[in-house]
């Protein structure tokens, strides 16, 4: 019996996700972690730290194709007798996990928010309005990680690296091109995030919204209309037919809280609101609130950022 | 160009979410259900705006529901799909859904096969992967755009921190992000023209239920919200940073 976990490792550094995620294979105990990863990645033998014994690394496989992935992963998931799989949710995790799941007749946990109890995996469902257990009767096991789910362990140890000598197969697609959206935090890996919406008034205002996102660290994200009215890139939009983030810290700043908008941010793990309407109904689910004008609160947020930095 | 899509029911995006039967069952009572956004708003649509584009072919729907799945499925062929498949089951894991999907899709020689990114009740992400694995196909999770000319096509998918341009050959399947369309609201003819488009009733096969939801629960009730003086806006960054610890 053994636990192997797939994630994508390509970039500078490890992605806290795939750290996340070796973390929580080794915190199932179900025998050796054996990691997978593809591409060119570098510092794999640091995963040992989380818990990895051994990566096994498919350098041939460059891009996110589903079949090769799905590929590597049933043989190796073969060669060790897995009986847990784990992924990360996300865009490739979204890619492989299901295919692996059905090729392997495996039940599936998408979006795992934390350890089990056995068979039964907890996960948000109605865009984190409710909570679902969900049981797995099947011998093997697929289960996706929601990023920011569980701390990163800090262990000792370093991983054995081997190279994948099976045959992924022919690609089924070819990546043509990558167009990075602008030079900052992606969002959703983001820890802190600052959003705006309608209550900015136009594109011509959000010097501010910017500048307090760069002073927190934070990335930047805003409300649906503010996207369809190309005030901000589509990639900021978060909500119920956006992007769904859960950082440690979401600061919304003239956004109503509709309940669309709210599915969207709603896991995050403090919200603070600034709305000049008291009655706005972000504030239901804030944590912090100021009732204000937002051309008067930013300043002064701004000033209060730049002084806790030059603090610490 | 023969195109499937995979069209789910949800609750509504306003409906009061409550569970009933011991918590093991989403409560449905006074709930409006309606065509999940991502299947109507994008994979449906683009799917006829390719066969409009083609001139030629046809956008089949498919969907694992009981009989109260029908008006929606109406719905879809109001906004233009040619035919209509139900799967007579209850649908209750991922697996079982695309088992019964692919059971039904193979042999018939889609050229397309778009599902959404995800339903927005159970929020799972995966039906689509699956039936590509079943059906042997490529599969490009979150696609935001998609182009297809000469059995070859061009998409863009929503990675970390960007957009990737792929290309594939048909057959191919994929899931449907924002932007892939437009909204298209049913017109008068449609929902006339709709009357009488066949919709197919078939019966489930028999197929694995690996997992299953056992039990639902509302997280616990937020704790009351602080709230601060304007004037005293600066406080807001010194709480979040010594009180609450996130900056
Ligand atoms: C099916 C569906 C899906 C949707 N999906 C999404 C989604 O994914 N994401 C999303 O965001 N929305 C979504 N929406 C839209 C959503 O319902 C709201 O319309 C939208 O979130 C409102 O955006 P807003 O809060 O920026 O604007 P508004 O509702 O116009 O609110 C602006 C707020 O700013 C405040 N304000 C105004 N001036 C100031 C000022 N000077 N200082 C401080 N505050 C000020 C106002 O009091 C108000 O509360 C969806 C809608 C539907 C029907
Ligand atoms: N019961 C169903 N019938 C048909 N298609 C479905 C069904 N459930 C899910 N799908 C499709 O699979 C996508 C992802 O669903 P899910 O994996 O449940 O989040 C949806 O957007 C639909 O396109």
């Amino acid at each position: 019996m053994s636990t192997i976990v797939f994630i994508d490792t390509r970039g500078e550094k490890l992605p806290k996700a795939a750290q996340e995620a070796v973390t929580y294979a080794s915190q199932l105990n179900g025998g050796p972690v054996t990691a997978i990863t593809f591409g060119e990645a570098n510092g794999l033998e640091s995963l040992g730290a989380q818990g990895a014994r051994k990566v096994i690394v498919a350098r041939g496989v460059k891009a996110v194709d589903s079949q090769q992935l799905t590929k590597l992963v049933a043989d190796v998931a073969a060669a060790e007798s897995a009986s847990t799989i784990v992924f990360v949710h996300d865009a490739t995790g979204k890619a492989v996990a299901p295919r692996v799941a059905a090729r392997l007749q495996a039940g599936m946990v998408a979006g795992a928010t934390g350890m089990p109890e056995g068979n039964r995996f907890k996960r948000n469902v109605f865009s984190g309005k409710a909570r679902a257990y969900v049981e797995v009767s099947s011998p093997v096991k697929v289960v996706s990680l929601s990023p920011n789910s569980i701390p990163v362990a800090k262990g000792e140890g370093a991983a054995t690296i081997e190279d994948y000598t099976g045959d992924p197969g022919p690609a089924g697609i070819t990546v043509k091109e990558v167009r990075k959206a602008g030079t900052g935090i992606p969002l959703p890996e983001a820890e802190i995030v600052v959003s705006a919406g309608r209550g900015m008034k136009g594109p011509e205002n959000w010097g501010p919204v910017e500048e307090l996102a760069k002073e927190l660290g934070a990335a930047t994200a805003c409300s649906r209309p503010v996207a369809d009215m190309h005030w901000r890139p589509h990639h900021e939009h978060v909500g119920q037919t956006g992007v769904a983030i859960r950082p440690n810290c979401y600061i919304a700043i003239g956004i109503s809280g509709a309940i669309q908008h709210l599915a969207g941010v709603n896991q995050s793990k403090v919200i603070a609101v600034i709305n000049k309407d008291p009655e706005a109904p972000f504030f239901k689910a804030a944590d912090y609130g100021i009732v204000g004008d937002a051309f008067e609160v930013l300043p002064k947020l701004i000033e209060a950022a730049k002084k806790l930095n030059a603090e610490r | 160009m023969k195109i499937l899509v995979l069209l789910s029911q949800v609750p509504d995006t306003t409906a009061r979410i409550a569970f009933t039967d011991g918590d093991t069952r989403f409560d449905g009572n006074g709930v409006t259900f309606i065509m999940n956004p991502y299947d109507e708003w994008y994979a449906l649509v683009r799917a006829l705006e390719l066969k409009e584009a083609a001139g030629s072919g046809s956008v089949t729907t498919v969907t694992v529901g009981g009989a109260d799945t029908e008006a929606t499925i109406r719905k879809g062929l109001a906004i233009g799909a040619d035919e209509a498949v139900r799967i007579d089951a209850q649908p209750t894991d991922a697996l079982q859904v695309a088992e019964l999907i692919a059971a039904y899709a193979k042999d018939k020689g889609f050229d397309l096969v778009l599902a959404g990114k995800e339903t927005i009740d159970h929020n799972s992400g995966v039906v689509g992967g699956m039936v590509a694995e079943l059906l042997g196909m490529p599969y490009v999770p979150l696609a935001s755009k998609l182009e297809v000319s000469n059995g070859l096509a061009t998409i863009e998918r929503d990675v970390p921190g960007g957009v990737e341009v792929v290309e594939a050959k048909l057959p191919l399947a994929l899931s449907a992000s924002k932007g892939m369309a437009e909204q298209r609201i049913p017109n008068m003819r449609g929902i006339m023209a709709a009357r009488t488009k066949p919709l197919t009733v078939v019966p489930a096969t028999s197929v694995p239920t690996p997992a299953a939801t056992v039990r639902f629960e509302m997280p616990p009730p937020k704790g009351a919200v602080k709230m601060i003086p304007a004037e005293e806006a600066g406080t807001l960054i010194e709480l979040l940073h010594s009180e609450a610890k996130v900056i």
